[in-house]
């Protein structure tokens, strides 16, 4: 019992308990000395506010940095010993590897979270009519499957750019292990936060939030926006973290164009996420003081415009769907030539089409409000911008068609996961133009065609290519591969059914049923196909269960790989599995390029020997 | 901090030092975003109309906030050169004229503008952007607070004062963003109604 107190986690959710019990109490006290009457909601909001900050001090994340402000002497991050073992998982840890598992464990936790919501309100839509939950309970559900789950990939993202980057660029860790630290357990707060919007009340506007409801629903609405606005600044720190180690801590020899692709595709998505996440910040916390103090930003009742939240919000949100995708895409380039031992099809394209993704990204936002009441002359200028964005992603289809061709392709899971996100993606690819369209929107916005466009572009952009790596990069962390015999069971589930459930959603929204409604009318002649969603639905949740199972048993169980499984080029795969505490015991230089697989003699790291001078 | 900078070579230092910038730099970046977003809600919400405010009393705080960045960079090229009391006079002065910058807008200002923070998109565009710029103000202070402290005791030389430094240029940031802040509420545009 003493041992589970000891644990960071377990001590930080208590502080996180008093810190929040104490701020709504002191400010309930400041309320009844200046003699107003006791309110919840703002007690709830400051309450969460302190909780999270006590969470972030009781578990120890800031110690090191008061003790730097006060001047008191702190070891270089690299030159702190921690114990190795299990009970480091769950506390402060500044290993990179370490927190690269933690975001990772946050990530699979908030993705079974927010992967349930979805089968309660799908068991829902089986049937027409209200079945089993209410209107609140729907809406609630609805926002939170996807906030949850926008939480879920920040986090897997994370995960996977903690882990690999600092291996791939050859750096010891990242460029600011304590941040790191900090980002990591910034979320865990945020996450609680968020999840507690269903229990104070719910929410009814989906995860977009949009005023002037949400200004006026029920008080869950609150600890939405408190945990998304949390979990941003985990984002923000972690993603400005990612680019100062990707442009100043990479070997020596790694020019960036000598780059491993994935660490070009995160340099492109920190680029978004450093700079627009501050946007959903933004609108977020002013519909909270607009609840709190009557602000009139957004509600047209007192004079503000809710135009302008779609504005703030949608500078981020739609850049957060390429935060959400390069990644997975950066993937895809870095895996195929693996398992076609070829060279990556135009290295440098490929590379500034992620930086073309991530700036056109930024210039896109409007499309989502086509239907909204904005300015009309924004319209065609936001449509023409949207289509450009196919142009660098059709750049990378084009790479990876081109590295396939006459490759020698080998299918273990990883790769299978990999073309599995290609075709899905291609699906989102495809019905993406008629969505960002004009004159096509205005029937389709709104419908369940958009979710099934989304759906493709979040499985083919991320889930996929995450799972991917997930199998891919295991070894590096376990030193035991992950069985292929339920790795394939889990594909062979996950993509049929998946694109039975977007296939589906297209065709119903198609036919026009809209999105975000708990019920419809039985004459629109879509109750089968709302059945075959729900068990499409159903199926890939057990999918996903497969690979629960699989990571758990493969941990313990699975086949021990030391060295490189994957006959990889990259740097991570020259050192032993699981990749020992500071990555690299004599350093590395690059002497040659990264993807030139199959030409001979052909050298992309060395080690380096002797401790040269520098 | 200190003590363990010794032990690395020259060339890593000086690699550290400006990874430690670099990031500074992405936080003011990031940062930035927030401010261009309240100008934007600003000029989305208010148009061509600017809130009725005190002028003089604007003009004195955004002097007394662009005198203090004058008084910054003092205290940091002192230190530059090991000048410790220099140092500590000048980051005195400009802690005292950004308290000053404070209590000129959250204590007068605040309290004179004919609207509060819930009357209208005037009130709430003009609290919620002199509310943010004045929350990094206090910010700043409190960073000058114990930079001062730590110079008092000496933990600061020409070769090791980057929290000196981090401060300053956060101070400059915050002085730049009332730059574009000030003429968007108090020059731009005519007092409606």
């Amino acid at each position: 019992m003493k041992k589970f107190f000891s644990l960071g986690l377990v001590r930080g959710l208590i502080w996180q308990a008093i810190g929040t019990a104490a701020g709504m109490g002191l400010l309930g006290a400041i309320r009844a000395l200046m003699g107003l009457p006791w309110k919840t909601e703002p007690a709830m909001v400051f309450g969460g506010v302190v909780g999270a900050i006590t969470f972030l001090a009781g578990i120890g994340t800031m110690r090191d940095w008061w003790h730097m402000a006060l001047g008191k002497p702190v070891p270089e991050a690299e030159e702190v010993h921690e114990t190795p073992g299990g009970a480091r998982y769950f506390g402060v840890s500044l290993d990179h590897k370490v927190i690269g598992v933690q975001y990772g464990f946050l990530s699979m936790i908030t993705l079974a979270l927010g992967g349930t919501f979805a089968l309660i309100f799908r068991t829902e839509l089986a049937q027409a009519g209200l079945d089993f939950l209410n209107y609140l309970q729907f809406n609630t559900l609805i926002g939170m499957h996807g906030m949850v789950l926008i939480a879920s990939i920040l986090m897997g993202i994370a995960a996977m750019a903690n882990f690999i980057i600092p291996l791939m660029i050859g750096a010891k860790d990242m460029a600011f292990p304590r941040l790191n630290a900090f980002s990591f357990w910034m979320a865990v707060p945020g996450t609680v936060l968020l999840v507690s919007a269903m229990f104070v009340g719910g929410f009814e506007t989906g995860w977009t939030a949009y005023p002037p409801l949400s200004v006026r629903g029920p008080m869950g609405i609150q600890m939405f926006f408190l945990g998304v606005y949390i979990v941003g600044w985990s984002s923000i720190l972690g993603s400005l973290n990612l680019i100062a180690t990707i442009l100043m801590m990479r070997a020596p020899g790694m020019t960036l164009f000598r780059m491993p692709i994935f660490a070009w595709a995160m340099l492109a998505t920190s680029i978004i996420s450093t700079t627009a996440t501050q946007l959903i910040g933004l609108s977020f916390q002013m519909v909270m003081f607009e609840r709190l103090l009557g602000m009139g930003f957004f509600d047209p009742a007192s004079g503000g415009n809710p135009i302008l939240f779609q504005h703030l919000f949608w500078f981020y949100s739609h850049p957060a769907v390429y935060i959400f995708v390069l990644p997975g895409l950066g993937v895809i380039s870095e895996l195929l030539p693996v398992f076609a031992r070829k060279p990556l099809f135009g290295y440098r394209w490929v590379a500034l089409s992620s930086m073309g993704i991530a700036l056109t990204g930024f210039l896109v936002w409007g499309h989502h409000m086509f239907t909204s009441g904005m300015e009309e002359y924004l319209r065609v200028p936001f449509m023409y911008s949207t289509l450009l964005v196919a142009v660098p992603t059709g750049i990378k289809f084009f790479s990876w068609v081109a590295t396939m061709w006459q490759g020698r392709l080998r299918f273990p899971t990883p790769m299978l996961f990999v073309l599995g996100g290609v075709i899905v993606f291609l699906m989102g690819g495809l019905t993406g133009p008629p969505s960002g369209t004009v004159s096509t929107d205005l029937h389709l916005h709104d419908t369940y065609y958009i979710v099934g466009h989304f759906h493709n572009t979040m499985f083919g952009g991320y889930i996929f290519p995450l799972f991917a790596a997930i199998y891919y990069w295991f070894p590096k962390i376990t030193g035991r591969r992950m069985s292929e015999k339920l790795g394939k069971a889990h594909f062979w589930l996950l993509l049929p059914a998946f694109l039975l459930q977007t296939f589906g959603q297209m065709r119903i929204g198609l036919l026009g049923m809209r999105r975000r409604i708990a019920d419809y009318d039985p004459e629109m002649g879509f109750t089968f196909s709302n059945q075959l969603i729900t068990i499409a639905g159903f199926l890939v949740a057990f999918s996903v269960l497969i690979f629960f199972i699989n990571l758990w048993i493969s941990a313990r169980k699975g086949e021990v790989v030391e060295g490189n499984l994957w006959e990889s080029r990259s740097p991570e795969w020259q050192i032993p599995s699981p990749a020992p505490l500071h990555n690299f015991a004599e350093p590395i230089r690059v002497v040659g390029e990264p993807y030139d697989y199959g030409l001979p003699n052909s050298r992309y790291v060395e080690t380096v020997r002797q401790p040269a001078g520098d | 901090m200190s003590t363990h900078t010794a032990v690395l070579t020259a060339k890593e230092a000086a690699r550290k030092m400006t990874t430690r910038r670099l990031g500074l730099w992405l936080f003011f970046l990031s940062d930035g975003f927030v401010f261009g977003g309240l100008l934007v809600t600003r000029f989305y919400l208010l148009g061509q109309a600017r809130p009725h405010l005190e002028q003089f009393l604007g003009l004195i705080v955004t002097a007394v906030l662009l005198v203090s960045s004058f008084f910054m960079n003092r205290a940091e090229v002192s230190i530059a050169h090991n000048d410790r009391k220099s140092f500590v006079r000048n980051t005195v002065i400009t802690m005292l004229l950004g308290i000053v910058f404070l209590v000129g807008v959250v204590g007068f200002e605040w309290q004179l503008a004919p609207f509060g923070p819930a009357d209208g998109t005037e009130g709430a565009v003009f609290y919620m952007m002199t509310g943010m710029h004045a929350f990094h103000v206090l910010t700043g202070v409190i960073f000058l607070g114990f930079i001062l402290r730590n110079g008092m005791r000496g933990h600061y030389s020409a070769e090791n004062h980057w929290a000196v430094e981090a401060a300053a240029n956060y101070w400059h940031f915050v002085d730049l963003v009332w730059i574009f802040f000030y003429p968007a509420l108090y020059l731009i545009g005519t007092v409606g109604g």
